[in-house]
């Protein structure tokens, strides 16, 4: 069995921006001290560090050797990086803290998507013999979902401006949103299609930021931290690429995940989705069976600032926030990997 | 970090690297390699429970996350898959995450996978960081090699040696990409002045290429088809790769991954305790560099260990029997490589290139600015 006495204990991330002034490194050299200072670490304790990063959107090979910066890595560290979202990351770090011999680990996720385009860049993430050449973007694939949801009778165009309206009104709280503020349903519903059925509030901004984490294990988590969000269960699966052989609207392997992360339909007092696009939000409602009650993405989630390859892991940090600072006692967070929810990270965080 | 469940190498497989694999897709590439592991392991696809794939940028091939696509052919659907980079040493990381899963008793069986297709894409362009005036990776390291040389009073006939050496080594393995019968000093000698003082016989060569391992518990390295090899210690390293006061030619991490892993393993005498190394040499001078940097020689002693013989494949102290990444060099996988040929030696399993007797064998993987470090120990029994 996996150890269930590992938990985050600081936690920092950047104001989600359109087009952040300084580089990738810049943004994390503040975020890794500030979570670090929270949890009450000088860097030099730090058993295990581990990021997550993609060199397609710096814009260079080996990108992510930069930001071996931020973890001011000498002398010597342990360290490791995966081509993923910081949430994988954090998963590294926990699977290396179950060894014993070490008990804490750092953790970070950065992108700036500033310098590229998008809708460019992101087909280059699919098979490169039959889907790449097509040059379909993220926001054609995710209308493409959207469309087998409105077939199936499982949403409506109407449901979509619901979870951004809510999505901005829950990031008007948020210091770190990029999008917020007050909208009216029947006012987005009047805009115009980016994508068929999609309007631009289907969509979410184009952001640079970093996030950073801190993880400790049992005596070493109860020591630096009052109310360590422990993580009872953490567990990640993915799917098959090609979207004609997936049922896109639904997300097994999120199922799956949540299933083998302990997560067993109790009540939730928060979850944090990595719903890109608004209509993921109510596929990955259905895929959990989230508990009427469980306040779902109180941060305004990715719809209000997608930090691509820390998205997933801002959503654990929200999470811990909520259950450091006493606010929830029961949460799960939700990462994603690749497009139409491909790969799907399940983090299911307690009190006590 | 043997505090965990045990961990054994009880699959290994690999392509026949090449120039250009391009009577493969990538997929066909990688399946290769994984399903040479699994039948080595008398397992299948479905028995796998995680997939750990490792690879070097994803601009060598121009895919983004390519793992992504590949989970279709890998028969990962439902199954976690973790994708790691840590540049050149990356191979190595990849297998030492999947230890982990299973030492962590995570997992029970792990696949884990590294690749590169090279000849999809520009690996010169790819290392010079994608913009130009690009000084390839024998730019980086020539200085480095000639402050070694400075240092250590080495005669520049000792990187020839080594090139000749791992060449040689390589016509005893069927997976080697370069198979130059004709090798000699002389030749190497007269090839042509690439990075001073590395000549082009002295660089590895850009190859396609993959490698998997099947990692699993003690219950299955103990039931397995073929004997296992025990991995008994694993270690990774980073520093930076620039600031002034930085020893580059033995970079600190280096040092302190290779003692992590001695600890470990129990070893007090390396040299005399391994049988068998297997270590990241892309170009020649990397084998006496690394035998001083990891304090398997004194300061100096590493060349005259390569000038005595004793690195060749019948003396003492065996480096790189496979050929080494100076005979095949798929970047991605080469990493891997390592730690897949020091468990071939230590299962017997290695055909015309075994050490006879082999029992305890290293095996490591740099990157970067000879700043990223991943080290481990494969033993025939466990301690």
């Amino acid at each position: 069995m996996a150890a269930t006495d590992i938990a985050v204990i600081g936690f920092a991330q950047t104001p989600a921006e359109r087009r952040a002034e300084g580089n990738e490194v810049q943004l994390l050299v503040p975020t890794v001290s500030a979570a670090l200072a929270m949890a009450g670490l000088d860097r030099r304790e730090v058993g295990f560090t581990c990021a997550g990063s993609c060199d397609y959107l710096t814009g260079g090979p080996f990108a992510f050797v930069q930001n071996l910066e931020a973890a001011g890595a000498w002398p010597p560290i342990e360290e490791s990086h995966v081509e993923m979202d910081g949430a994988w990351a954090l998963y590294e770090a926990w699977v290396r803290l179950q060894h014993g011999d070490i008990d804490t680990a750092l953790v970070f996720g950065s992108g700036k998507s500033s310098p590229a385009d998008p809708a460019a860049l992101w087909p280059q993430q699919l098979d490169p013999y039959t889907l790449a050449p097509l040059g379909v973007d993220p926001v054609s694939l995710a209308a493409l979902q959207a469309r087998s949801l409105i077939h199936r009778g499982l949403a409506t165009e109407r449901d979509f401006a619901e979870v951004a309206v809510r999505s901005r009104r829950a990031a008007l709280a948020n210091p770190h949103a990029q999008v917020r503020g007050e909208a009216d349903v029947e006012a987005l519903l009047a805009e115009p299609y980016v994508r068929d059925p999609l309007r631009r509030h289907d969509l979410p901004p184009i952001s640079d930021g970093a996030v950073a984490v801190v993880l400790a294990r049992g005596d070493r988590a109860q020591a630096l931290c009052a109310r360590p969000a422990w993580i009872r269960g953490i567990d990640h699966r993915i799917e098959v690429h090609q979207p004609g052989m997936r049922d896109l609207t639904e997300s097994p392997s999120t199922t799956l995940a949540a299933e083998r992360a302990g997560y067993d339909g109790g009540p939730l007092d928060v979850a944090e989705l990595s719903a890109v696009f608004s209509p993921q939000e109510g596929i990955l409602r259905r895929a959990l069976a989230l508990p009427e009650g469980t306040d779902a993405n109180p941060s305004g989630g990715p719809l209000a600032a997608n930090p691509v390859m820390a998205t997933g892991l801002v959503r654990i940090a929200e999470v811990a926030a909520r259950i450091i600072d006493g606010r929830a006692d029961r949460g799960l967070a939700h990462a994603t990997g690749g497009q139409l929810l491909q790969h799907n990270l399940v983090c299911l965080m307690e009190g006590r | 970090m043997s505090s965990g469940e045990r961990c054994a190498v009880v699959g290994i497989g690999q392509t026949h690297h090449r120039k250009r694999r391009d009577d493969v897709s990538i997929p066909g590439l990688v399946r290769e390699a994984a399903l040479r592991a699994l039948d080595d392991a008398e397992m299948t696809f479905a028995d796998v429970d995680a997939l750990v794939i490792g690879k070097a940028p994803d601009a060598f091939e121009g895919i983004i996350q390519p793992e992504l696509f590949l989970a279709d052919a890998l028969g990962a659907a439902g199954k976690p898959m973790l994708r790691v980079h840590t540049a050149g040493s990356v191979g190595g990381s990849t297998f030492i995450v999947g230890a982990h899963l299973v030492q962590s008793r995570i997992h029970q069986r792990v696949l884990a996978i590294s690749w590169e297709k090279q000849s999809e894409g520009n690996a010169q362009w790819g290392l010079a960081g994608g913009r130009s005036r690009g000084i390839g990776a024998g730019g980086a390291f020539a200085p480095w090699i000639r402050a070694y040389i400075e240092r250590s009073g080495a005669p520049e006939y000792i990187g020839w040696q080594v090139a000749v050496k791992d060449r040689l080594n390589a016509l005893r393995n069927p997976y080697a990409h370069l198979q130059l019968a004709d090798i000699s000093i002389d030749r190497v000698r007269e090839s042509p002045m690439l990075w001073d003082p590395l000549r082009f016989l002295e660089s590895c060569p850009s190859s396609d290429g993959a490698c998997a391992v099947v990692l699993t518990d003690e219950a299955g390295g103990r039931r397995a088809a073929r004997p296992p090899a025990w991995v008994e210690a694993t270690s990774v390293r980073s520093e930076l790769g620039m600031f002034p006061g930085r020893d580059p030619v033995r970079p600190q991490a280096g040092v302190e991954c290779a003692h992590d892993v001695y600890r470990q393993a129990g070893i007090g005498d390396p040299r005399r305790e391994i049988d068998v190394a297997e270590i990241y040499v892309p170009f020649s001078w990397y084998e006496p560099m690394w035998l001083e940097g990891h304090d398997i020689a004194g300061p100096g002693e590493g060349w005259r260990m390569v000038d005595d013989g004793i690195t060749e494949m019948g003396g003492a102290f065996p480096v790189n029997p496979s050929g080494g990444v100076l005979s095949s060099n798929p970047i991605g996988a080469s990493g891997m490589l390592r730690f897949a040929e020091a468990a071939l030696q230590v299962r017997g399993l290695a055909g015309e290139h075994q050490i006879d007797g082999a029992r305890t064998a290293l095996a490591q993987a740099y990157g970067g600015a000879a700043q990223y470090f991943a080290m481990g120990v494969l033993r025939s029994e466990p301690r």
